[in-house]
């Protein structure tokens, strides 16, 4: 792919927006200066909060006017300064020469409008009346979705996220905008899918001449789509440039940083375990090398229960007898695509849903367990939950949030839990003084490290973690594996290490159980699963996971 | 959908008999006796005991209210112990009018919410909110009766527009109806708000923008069909709380409806009259919530029976 150099099509100068304040007004973009190219793809990339979506969003005329407002600056779209267009005027642009797709397709369409009224609104908008079905017809047809004329009496929960997706892009680019603005259009979707949507983008940016601003956090994504790449970090612009010189000759220390810090997966190709993150490790000698954690044809199903009057639902089998061990101080990595029952799995593990099969937790069946009796083995089994904003209890202080386990299970008196709660979020690398402060006061990092802490204060032997880093950003991410690694090492931990994510499942896992529809599909060593798949399954998931390298996709 | 048709039937059987079976008690532990209250003052305590056998008082309670269900079955509410006609014909004969009171009442209620709510939703934290949520809350707290009188001495007495009393044409509808929507205006002003102001930072609402769509159409297309939903559900619990606000409207306003019947028939301690409205707005309510469960789907595709 050469790129051809050209006028831009959108001239992005000296843009400053500000946020109002009940403190006064508080700069969110800086300066920030770039230009799209006819038939480019322009991929601005950075953590949250870089300003990425706040820039989209000037652009398209969408900021939240009570909050945000464009305090200087130019947007130039052929002739026209968007920042200075009426609300009339931008209307006009808006899906019109500006289009613009969202990052959740699962709430970015109308629940209760049918997906082809949503379709033939947008075209009658810009284009008039007639023929507007036609063109709908024809968009859901050029999105690869299958039999259009039914879809477009169907409703949005009717079809899957990449449909719904495919949806959005139709919408988008039914009125053949000059700019095709995708903010983080992938990031709510399976792996596969995501492969599946960059390709369509691809394919459409070709047939309808679009030049695309994609706006994402993941550096795969960039390398797979960007001819050029713009960089920010805290509402300025860090860096920008060519694709391959972005990754192959960062100049700014902060775009070395977030390259480092992207798991790359065959990184650890030819080792048996995770890196060892503490320089020394009292490893000692395990005698006792019983599972800590051993399930045998675990089944659970959903809606299984004889329904009240009249009423039968045929029961979903969520997991199909699926059966692993965890060793003392090892990592299973459990990987699958959304609804393969990887967490379904990991809450049977714990008995926190009902089950069939056997599940033994240090050697102790759990099955048929009263609340009461499962109360000791939960002290030594404990969960890590995805979203650390959600899992703590805004109104309760970090220090009552960690010792809340010791207070259930009557471990400790006050002044020992005290003690307990300074040394665990030492160990999990925040300072004492944090016990006394609320979650609000901290960020997404430093909330899953409180709630890590809060899993260890009843020095578990298993910790169940369902996608504990997926809402982190990358540098963020890798600075809690690191954690979770060196806290493994220190405390001989076991970890069910549940994730969509291929790469950071390779980073932590010495055994790799794939998952898909409920079973088990592929499961061994991490070599045995990343160097040498054996099912088709397994290769597809990892032939879809976009590789942080533009040169690996220019052939 | 048959099957929901049939458990819905068995649910109104087992909700009406719990009905029955409540007002049944509370009638009969009420201290006042009804056969005193048909004999009068100077009746011999003879004559009293007469009048309780015929009604057949003096039955054991168990008996008496194993009696009333067997009638009830075959559709006879018994008969009104003071005007000696069947309560079955004096419902029957009330009805429509206090159908109409509270029809006039949803419309009132649904209309005046529902704009107000938007308004303030649109306009929200700006004085036009500020108003429409001040007055939705006076709206909601006043009493009907001072609601009533109100509206009386303004529109009827000092400004002549509509009739003080009666029943018969559309001018006499406004005020009773009126009366009756304020207090459920103010709930939906409320609740349309908030749903409203919930809805308009949807992803979908975004979307809509980012297409271009006029604020005309996002808001009646897009934002309102969302925000109605909640309000759909509450219409169905509101019929409940109307046939409370009937009997008081009805008698400020002297509309001849089932209100009214029900007032004379407490004042009577006509138990045959009292059980039988009591179990019409029961069915009422069931019937509002039924009536509300289907429409619901007709708005929200995600309810659709598959």
């Amino acid at each position: 792919m050469s790129v051809p150099i050209s006028a831009p099509v959108l001239s992005v100068c000296g843009l400053n927006v500000d946020a109002r304040t009940p403190e006064g007004r508080k700069p969110v973009l800086q300066d920030v200066t770039f230009d799209l190219r006819a038939g480019e793809t322009l991929c601005i990339a950075g953590e949250s909060g870089s300003g990425k979506s706040v820039t989209s969003l000037s652009i398209m005329g969408l900021l939240p006017k009570a909050s945000l407002q464009v305090a200087s600056g130019n947007i130039l779209l052929g002739e026209r300064d968007l920042a200075k267009l009426s609300d009339r005027a931008m209307r006009r642009v808006r899906g019109g020469d500006v289009a613009m797709i969202f990052q959740e397709p699962m709430t970015s369409l109308n629940p209760v409008i049918s997906i082809g009224t949503q379709l033939v609104e947008a075209i009658r908008e810009h284009q008039g009346r007639e023929n507007a079905e036609a063109v709908a017809l024809q968009m859901l047809d050029a999105v690869h979705i299958t039999e259009p004329a039914k879809r477009m009496k169907q409703y949005p929960h009717e079809l899957s996220g990449g449909m719904r997706q495919r949806v959005m892009i139709a919408m988008a680019l039914s009125c053949r905008p000059k700019v095709l603005i995708a903010d983080e259009p992938t990031t709510a979707l399976d792996v596969t899918v995501q492969a599946q949507i960059l390709k369509l983008m691809r394919e459409l940016k070709q047939e309808f001449e679009t030049s695309i601003i994609l706006i994402t956090h993941d550096m795969g994504v960039v390398a797979e789509m960007a001819d050029r790449v713009v960089i920010m970090q805290n509402g300025r612009i860090v860096e920008q440039g060519p694709a391959l010189d972005i990754f192959k000759r960062p100049s700014q220390p902060y775009t070395q940083q977030l390259l480092a810090a992207v798991p790359r997966l065959g990184a650890h190709a030819g080792t048996e375990g995770p890196p060892k993150v503490t320089p020394q490790v009292r490893q000692e000698a395990r005698p006792d090398r019983s599972p800590i954690l051993n399930v045998r044809n675990l089944n659970v199903s959903y809606g299984s229960k004889a329904g009240r009057l009249f009423k039968g639902k045929t029961p979903v089998n969520a997991v199909k007898d699926v059966s692993f061990d965890i060793l003392p101080g090892e990592t299973l990595g459990l990987v699958g695509e959304s609804g393969s029952g990887k967490s379904t799995t990991g809450k049977a593990a714990l008995g926190l849903i009902p089950f069939t099969g056997s599940v033994m937790i240090d050697g102790r069946d759990i099955g048929g367990l009263s609340q009461r009796e499962m109360q000791p083995v939960r002290r030594s089994a404990q969960m890590i939950f995805q979203d650390p904003y959600a899992s703590l209890d805004p109104r309760m202080d970090v220090g009552r949030a960690v010792a809340e386990p010791l207070v259930i299970h009557g471990v400790a008196n006050k002044s020992e839990r005290q003690d307990r709660v300074a040394e665990l979020l030492r160990r999990v690398g925040l300072t004492p003084d944090a016990a006394s402060r609320y979650p609000h006061e901290f960020s997404g990092g430093q909330r899953q490290r409180i709630v890590i802490a809060r899993a260890l204060a009843l020095e578990p032997k298993l910790i169940v973690a369902d996608e504990s880093v997926a809402a982190l950003d990358v540098s963020v991410r890798a600075r809690v594996l690191d954690l979770l690694l060196e806290l493994q090492e220190m405390m001989g931990l076991a970890y069910l290490f549940i994730s969509h994510d291929m790469a950071v499942v390779e980073r932590m896992s010495h055994k790799v159980a794939v998952m898909r529809g409920g079973s088990i599909v592929e499961t061994g060593t991490r070599r045995q699963i990343f160097e040498n798949p054996q099912d088709d399954y397994t290769r597809a998931l990892m032939a879809a996971v976009p590789i942080p390298d533009p040169e690996a996709h220019r052939r | 959908m048959a099957l929901l048709f049939l458990r819905r039937i068995v649910q109104t059987a087992l909700i009406l008999l719990g009905v029955a079976a409540i007002t049944f008690l509370l009638l009969y532990a009420l201290p006042a006796d009804p056969a005193r209250m048909i004999a009068g003052r100077s009746a011999t305590a003879q004559t009293v005991a007469n009048i309780r056998h015929e009604l057949g008082l003096d039955q054991p309670l168990l008996s008496q209210f194993g009696t009333y269900l067997g009638n009830l079955l075959h559709g006879n509410l018994g008969r009104s112990y003071a005007q000696k006609t069947e309560v079955w014909t004096l419902i029957v004969a009330r009805l429509p009018a206090t159908l109409t009171l509270m029809l006039a009442g949803i419309v009132v209620e649904v209309v005046l919410g529902l704009t107000l709510g938007t308004i303030a939703a649109l306009r929200r934290g700006g004085p036009v909110d500020r108003l429409v949520m001040m007055a939705s809350f006076v709206g909601v707290s006043a009493p009907q009766f001072v609601v009533a009188l109100l509206l009386l001495y303004l529109f009827a007495v000092t400004l002549g527009w509509f009739p003080m009393s009666g029943y018969g044409t559309f001018a006499h509808v406004v005020l009773p109806a009126t009366t009756l929507g304020v207090l459920g205006a103010g709930w939906y002003a409320r609740m349309v708000r908030s749903a409203m102001i919930d809805v308009l930072n949807q992803d979908y609402v975004r979307t809509a923008r980012a297409k271009g769509l006029s604020s005309r159409r996002i808001i009646l297309r897009h934002a309102l069909p969302n925000a109605i939903l909640p309000v759909i559900a509450m219409i169905g619990i509101d019929i409940g709380q109307f046939m409370g606000g009937v009997v008081v409207v009805e008698a400020v306003y002297g509309w001849p409806g089932i209100g009214q019947l029900a007032w004379q028939a407490i004042q009577q301690v006509d138990i045959p009259i009292i059980m039988g409205v009591t179990l019409t707005s029961a069915l009422a309510i069931v019937l509002g919530n039924l009536i509300a469960d289907l429409i619901a789907p007709v708005i929200d595709p995600r309810i659709r029976t598959r």
